[in-house]
């Protein structure tokens, strides 16, 4: 058994899970954050992105034992004080979600290309950095208009609001 | 319309839960003293089981049961079945070979379950199942549709000897063969459907729960169609009386047509929580759900179609063979028949059709309906060879199918069809409008100038949906009834509860059937709530699929809508002292029309149950129910415009332009209908350029992961033109036609024929990866 210690959004938690736990499993089975999703094996279709230490990860991609002493956001945590994040109020605005399965890993992605551009998006940049997401639903059309959207909203503050 | 009402862009209600990663899926459903379930499953695609050995796998670590097929049948749990009757031309039944939720006997597909593990961990539930020792005998194998019919081929089930299910036959053989003898051209193709895996993001999963003091099964399940569930595991499985089933179909990650059917593992996992005494959850990892849900398409087609001097068309021969796997799943049978060879005249007026559809066992995984459900196969087909005819009669792909448009409605077609409404010409010229059809040689020549080929191709579909008028599908061979129920109880403030037997899964039902109570009371959708997708809660449904939830579904609900207004009337007159018939309801308030005289609509609702002045004789309290069941099918119908540009170098494919022009009828929400035709569309495109699904001659499934199955993602897909003309359905009060599965059906031919339009050769398999477009190019040379 290995202990993970983690602050997760905002909070510090403490917890033993068996050496082979991914960081997904930890977040969902541990701390009943159920928002990070599991779609696949490989590592493919993104819906368990988290943040750890402020950069996108796929959370089946870690064990929760290699993350221990990391600061991670999820999905729960991505709006503060009760108001939705820029992307959370986009992708409502823009339809850009159906059955919501993915959505959680497409926020924190988003999330992640916007800081990591701060000069701004454009539709061919944000369809290439959503190579790590899969949606089956939207057809990606609406996802893409969110994400430009937020990325414009959040304007020079997109590094500090991402 | 108000800003909430009928055909307005209303934001969705169920959003902030999956925004903020509050969504209530199966596998997020936690119940005390919850156990993890792996299912044992076979290695080989077809083999005989001559030992189970489960000993190793019991003493292990944390686990409590090993089980399998044997004590399944011991118990009395009953084989799987297909729910949809069909005979033979010669009379016969179809051949329904055994399916045991747990193979006891044989194995017939990579996948087939044969044995469930129950342990504390999901991981000691995998150890151990890995350490249960099958020993198998290994048969010869087959894949291929038409290698199964060939004399000599493996027989896989003993009920279908030849592995032929049904040899079946729709519309007049004679009067078609008298059409084509007086042809003055005809076009003939072979056309395949690729064979797809539906992928629904969520993978499938079930908890079952044995409550031993009430006798009581409670089955979570990612169904589109919980009461579906319930019906047919009491029924047909065995499993518990329909009073003793609750089945719960939460917030659900995509359906597609692969959550429609009962599985085996929810049939296994209630079963083993009564055995075990313990709540048994399994969740389904991704090469799971690409080995065992079920497959869509796997057709093997010749059609042609013959004109006259005037390039009318005379009349139209299909031969289709359809890959049904190892075994029939619940709606198989429909899928190659009645939802496929009944939309064989498309948009045209085709005097007479004659088609034939045979369905083979293979050793594949069962194949039923996936988005569009054989609706796609009949456009693919007619739309290929509409647009391979008016290359080789050298006329406008666009002006052969307006040639040939059925205009005057309603239509009868000779495939059982009666088309209620439409209007082809509008969506064809909308679309060709929206993508410049006319300035499209232009790019053609710029595009060569930078040695690319650009092509552009057209589809024109039409499709049934709004599944369907009961006795119709009865006498067709359905097990089941296709209406739908709803309910809407007005609670004592106003407010409004609306039970539904649809199920959402991504469509947004709980913001557009909302809006249906908005348009109709005046009221804010936030005070409109849906409940669905619980057999506790709602009393019965037939559940979504077959873009069937607005027109059947909210068709229920307009109904029961009705019957509430009209008792509001009734109240509100008594209240106001005024005639029942000068009564209206606007904004939220109850009117005499053409007066001052009001009282707010919860005021109306307060008095229904507080019930102390009321009209004589009336029953207290407001909420009214009805079972809707369609007159008719409904018809959406549209044309999409594809334009491509390939690298002759590497064959790949660029779509630089895609215009879908629908006509749905009556549009409820149209950011949601958008969305519909977005998705709708990526899966088409998908099928035509990207999604391969792979067996070996062994009945391994090569394409099992996201690493091997090509699912399209943000950047193989441009952003789409899309735009709706309107025609009213007048089959339904609402005049809606349905939109979920337009995009799937309209857009493969499309991609293709705009494909084979750049390369010059009309040989093209889909998906047409930058390998296969690469070598037709060179083919062509």
């Amino acid at each position: 058994m290995a202990k993970v210690e983690l602050v997760v959004n905002g909070r510090a938690v403490k917890g033993e899970a068996e050496d082979r736990t991914l960081l997904v499993h930890f977040l969902r089975e541990n701390l009943g954050l159920t928002g990070t999703h599991v779609g696949c094996d490989t590592s493919q279709c993104g819906a368990c992105v988290v943040h750890v230490d402020g950069k996108a990860v796929k959370s089946c991609t870690m064990l929760a034992a290699q993350a221990s002493g990391s600061t991670v956001t999820t999905i729960e945590g991505l709006s503060l004080n009760g108001e939705l994040h820029p992307l959370q109020a986009a992708f409502r605005e823009h339809h850009a979600l159906q059955c919501g399965f993915c959505t959680p890993g497409m926020l924190m992605s988003s999330a992640d290309i916007i800081r990591r551009h701060p000069e701004g998006l454009d539709e061919a940049t944000v369809r290439l950095e959503l190579e790590g997401n899969i949606c089956r639903c939207t057809g990606y059309h609406n996802i893409v208009k969110a994400v430009l959207d937020a990325s414009e909203k959040m304007g020079k503050g997109a590094e500090k609001a991402a | 319309m108000g800003v909430e009402g009928i055909g307005a862009r209303v934001l969705r209600k169920e959003d902030k839960r999956f925004i903020t990663g509050k969504g209530k899926y199966t596998d997020d459903m936690v119940v005390p003293g919850m156990k993890h379930a792996a299912f044992v499953r076979s290695p080989h695609a077809h083999a005989k089981i001559s030992s189970i050995k489960v000993d190793t796998a019991q003493a292990k670590s944390g686990v409590i049961a090993v089980l399998t097929g044997s004590e399944l049948k011991a118990d009395g749990i009953g084989n799987l079945i297909c729910g949809w009757m069909i005979h033979s031309k010669d009379g016969t039944p179809m051949k329904m070979g055994a399916w045991s939720p747990l193979a006891t006997d044989k194995v017939r597909y990579v996948g087939d379950a044969v044995a469930i593990v129950i342990a504390d961990s999901k991981g000691e539930a995998r150890d151990a199942a890995e350490a249960v020792e099958v020993t198998y005998e290994e048969l010869p194998v087959v894949v291929n549709a038409l290698d199964a019919l060939q004399p000599g081929a493996p027989e896989i089930h003993a009920e279908a000897p030849d592995n032929l299910i049904f040899d079946w036959d729709l519309g007049d053989e004679t009067a078609t063969n008298e059409a084509f003898a007086k042809a003055a051209h005809i076009t003939k193709m072979d056309i395949v459907n690729n064979r797809l895996v539906p992928n629904a993001m969520e993978p499938r999963a079930t908890l079952g729960v044995y409550d031993s003091g009430e006798d009581h099964y409670t089955c979570w399940t990612t169904s589109q169609n919980p009461h579906v569930a319930r019906l047919v595991m009491s029924a047909f499985y065995n499993v518990a009386p329909e009073n003793k089933l609750r089945v719960i179909a939460p917030d659900v990650g995509g359906g597609f047509g692969s959550k429609i059917y009962i599985y085996p593992e929810e049939i296994v996992c209630l079963w083993a929580s009564k055995k075990t005494g313990v709540p048994v959850k399994w969740v389904a990892d991704r090469t799971e759900s690409f080995l065992a849900d079920a497959h869509g398409r796997d057709h093997v087609t010749h059609a042609e179609i013959a004109f006259d001097k005037d390039n009318s068309i005379l009349g139209l021969k299909v031969q289709t063979i359809a890959n049904l796997g190892a075994y029939m799943s619940l709606f198989s049978s429909c899928v190659p028949t009645y939802l496929y060879a009944t939309l064989l005249s498309g948009q045209y007026a085709i005097p007479a059709i004659h088609a034939n559809v045979k369905t083979v066992y293979t050793n594949t995984a069962p194949v039923d309906a996936y988005r569009g459900a054989g609706r796609p196969e009949a456009t693919f087909v007619l739309e290929r060879i509409m647009e391979t005819a008016a290359r080789e009669l050298n006329v406008s792909p666009a002006e052969l199918r307006r040639k040939n448009f059925v205009r005057s409605f309603p239509h009868q077609t000779p495939v059982i069809m009666c088309y209620d409404a439409g209007d082809f010409d509008a969506t064809l010229d909308a679309a060709m409008k929206a993508a410049d059809y006319a300035g499209f040689e232009k790019r053609r020549q710029e595009a060569k100038k930078s040695g690319k080929l650009r092509g552009i191709g057209m589809s024109c579909y039409i499709e049934a949906c709004g599944l369907a008028p009961s006795s119709a599908v009865g006498s067709l061979g359905a097990g089941v009834g296709l209406w739908e129920s709803a309910e809407v109880r007005v609670n004592a403030v106003g407010t409004i509860e609306i039970l539904t037997g649809s199920h959402s899964h991504g469509q947004g039902h709980e913001t557009t059937f909302a809006q249906l109570a908005a348009e109709r009371f005046g009221v804010p959708i936030d005070s409109v709530s849906i409940v669905h997708g619980d057999t506790d809660k709602v009393q019965m449904g037939m559940g979504t699929y077959g873009s069937r939830s607005g027109a059947v579904g909210m068709s229920a609900i307009a109904k029961a809508l009705d019957k509430v207004e009209a008792k509001a009337k009734k109240i509100a007159a008594h209240l106001l002292e005024a005639d029942e018939a000068d009564i209206e309801i606007k904004d939220g308030d109850v009117r005499v029309a053409g007066t001052d005289k009001s009282v707010p609509w919860f005021q109306v609702a307060l008095a229904a149950y507080t019930a102390h002045n009321l009209p004589s004789g009336m029953e207290p309290g407001l909420k009214e129910g009805a079972f809707y069941d369609p007159s008719n099918f409904t018809f959406p119908g549209g044309c999409h415009i594809c334009e491509v540009e390939i690298d002759p170098e590497t064959g790949t494919t660029e779509v630089v332009q895609f215009v879908a022009a629908d006509d749905f009828g009556k549009i409820i929400n149209p950011m949601i209908v958008e969305g519909q035709v977005h998705g709708g569309l990526a899966q088409g495109i998908g099928q035509a350029l990207l999604e391969g699904t792979h067996y070996d001659e062994n009945g391994q499934l090569l394409t099992a992961s996201y690493m091997d199955y090509t699912m399209p993602r943000a950047f193989d897909l441009p952003s789409f033109k899309v735009m709706n003309t309107e025609t009213a359905c007048p089959s339904n009060p609402l005049g809606v036609k349905g939109c979920g599965e337009a995009g799937a059906i309209g857009s493969p031919p499309a991609v293709i024929n705009a494909i084979t339009d750049a390369i010059d050769n009309n040989d093209l398999a889909m998906p047409a990866t930058p390998q296969i477009v690469w070598a037709a190019i060179h083919a062509s040379k």
